[in-house]
């Protein structure tokens, strides 16, 4: 059980403060289910990432100037004047779109595998805590270069607050600290952007702690059973994830040195105009979707309550499920309602990126609908009418064949080194 | 495992391959963070202020100006013919920094002294107005009481050396360029 080593100097501090303890608990003796596939990349990933979001931030802060008469310049500064500049903001902004394509991944890994389900509720919920968080982050960062679309952004996303009855309007100038989007409004979002990621590290931390007093689910959607269901996290998932993070970086150092502003947009690059709108504003592409269901409502209140709600009734997903089974690979209809579900998400994203008229409007409207009908309509009747498949007796039984079923030694070939 | 894998000696291919990528991954780390090291030194736009011509025909003898360069204090004295004898005449062997004035000032020019206004003790500025110059005429430091003669040498006090020298050339004979 506890940890064992020779070394005098380790096992002093550790007898003081178990650090090294903690650390052979979660990546020596914590078990892993052996099945894990390349779905459960991400979460790793996104650690990864906030890291170098935070160090980047913190480095770019250091040339950045939280002013509305120098904040442009000073970004202009770091990408022409400071030493590898331009490589660290764009690593900062790309970093930004890599953190939503994997937490995106992530999501939809819960989704088909039903992670949120009893008893992992509460990661689940933490989850979707970290995803309200992150999207406030990324908008309060988007604002700091005051370009066009910073200043018209931050506009719009604050003027959705005035939808609320009575007290909106006191709400919005609160927010600003004054009439408009002015030096005010930029200074807080300054200070907020450098504080919610340690928010978000913390919450990390506590998704974490709820991850590890239930585990891990697994593709079967089985529990561990039986030690040949499991492994360590080390050596096995230390390799798995540094894979992961060399494929994922490649895809990040493509945007970063071939594609620095192909997911930003151009008219960020017009100092903020207090007096002229952009002809077509769009967020960035993360927020298409829900930005998508905020227009396809043709009222203002019950637009930015659709909006919110979309993201809200992720938190009583856990609840709205009734099937006993996990993991779609078991589930035949609710497989196809993911995929389908999947593709209404890309759908509003494309519609959140068109103008709000004709035809686009209709099909978001659609998609809009059958968002909210996944949730609340099919989630609950699959779970009544949807029959199941057979489930595998265990873990080791489906990956190994029913060979596999039988004591630790049978598994052991698998662990041995080469 | 196939015999052809791994050879008498014990060493497997997972051996290989994880030297091979344990390096890559420690020439890429380090890669990654010179960028977040090199960030801190001066950016193109400071090192584009690091020199500054000023205009010295205005000095007149005795007098001493303080001009800016990379945000420090330089001092341009016009030295009086008796303090250049003072400079001059001191042994070397009495300096705790031995340094000929002549080595301080440029050939034919020995009336222009011009040094850096920073205290090589702690980095203060040295005070040189008249009647407060220290007991060697030249400046005194507030901070910790460090006295430099009329040549900028330290001559008592905490500081470990002369008040240095920066790099600057006469454009013409009134014009200076430092830096």
């Amino acid at each position: 059980m506890s940890l064992k080593t020779n070394n005098v100097l380790i096992k002093w501090v550790d007898d003081r403060l178990p650090i090294f303890t903690m650390m052979n608990h979660t990546f020596i003796e914590h078990p892993y289910p052996r099945n894990l596939n390349v779905a459960y990349q991400f979460g790793s990933i996104l650690g990864v990432m906030l890291v170098l979001q935070i160090v980047t931030g913190i480095v770019l802060v250091m040339h950045y100037t939280p002013h509305t008469s120098l904040a442009f310049a000073s970004v202009e500064h770091i990408m022409r004047d400071v030493n590898y500049g331009w490589l660290l903001r764009y690593m900062h902004a790309n970093g930004a779109s890599m953190f939503f394509i994997a937490v995106y991944l992530h999501i939809f890994r819960g989704l088909y595998y039903g992670s949120y389900k009893a008893p992992r509720e509460m990661i689940w919920i933490l989850g979707v805590v970290i995803f309200l968080v992150m999207m406030a982050t990324a908008f309060m960062g988007y604002v700091l270069p005051w370009g066009q679309m910073s200043f018209w952004g931050a506009t719009v996303i604050t003027n959705l607050f005035s939808a609320i009855p009575v007290v909106g309007d006191p709400i919005v100038t609160w927010l600003w600290g004054g009439f408009s989007v002015d030096n005010p409004t930029l200074n807080r979002f300054f200070s907020l952007h450098y504080l919610l990621p340690f928010v978000i590290f913390g919450l990390v931390f506590l998704h974490l702690v709820a991850l590890h007093t239930k585990g891990s689910t697994n593709p079967l959607g089985i529990e561990i059973k039986s030690p040949a269901d499991y492994i360590s996290f080390h050596p096995y998932f230390t390799v798995k994830d540094f894979l992961g993070f060399a494929v994922f970086g490649l895809l990040f150092a493509i945007f970063v040195f071939w594609f620095p502003n192909y997911l930003g947009h151009p008219d960020n690059y017009i100092p903020a105009d207090p007096l002229v709108t952009p002809a077509h504003i769009v967020p960035e592409w993360y927020f298409l979707p829900f930005y998508a269901i905020l227009r396809s409502i043709p009222d203002k209140l019950l637009g930015v309550i659709a909006m919110f709600a979309a993201i809200a009734v992720l938190f009583v997903l856990p609840w709205l499920d009734r099937s006993r089974v996990r993991s779609a690979t078991f589930r035949p209809q609710y497989k196809w309602f993911f995929w389908i579900f999947a593709l209404d998400c890309i759908v509003l994203g494309y519609a959140g990126s068109q103008p709000a008229e004709g035809i686009m409007l209709t099909v978001a409207r659609i998609a809009t609908f059958y968002y909210f009908f996944h949730f609340i309509v099919l989630m609950p009747l699959l779970g009544w009418f949807e029959r199941p498949l057979p489930l595998p007796t265990s873990i080791a039984e489906s990956v190994l064949g029913s060979g596999g079923t039988g004591s630790k030694s049978a598994a052991a070939p698998a662990r041995e080194k080469a | 495992m196939s015999a052809a894998s791994h050879g008498g000696d014990g060493v497997q291919r997972r051996d290989f391959l994880v030297i091979t990528a344990g390096a890559f991954v420690g020439v890429g780390g380090a890669g990654l963070v010179w960028p977040f090291v090199d960030q801190m030194n001066p950016s193109a736009d400071v090192l584009a202020l690091s020199s500054t011509e000023v205009d010295i025909s205005g000095v007149a003898e005795g007098q001493s100006i303080t001009i800016s360069w990379r945000g420090k204090p330089v001092f341009v004295r016009h030295r009086t013919a008796k303090e250049i004898e003072e400079a001059v005449s001191v042994p070397l062997a009495d300096l705790p920094d031995p340094e000929a004035d002549a080595e301080r000032v440029k050939d034919g020019k020995d009336q222009w002294l011009i040094v850096l206004g920073v205290c090589t003790h702690l980095g203060c500025v040295p005070i040189g107005a008249e009647g407060n110059r220290g007991e060697y005429d030249g400046w005194f430091c507030p901070c910790h009481g460090s006295h430099y003669d009329t040549s900028g040498r330290i001559r008592k006090g905490p500081a470990p050396a002369n008040l240095e020298v920066p790099p600057y050339e006469f454009l013409t004979d009134t014009q200076i360029k430092i830096g």
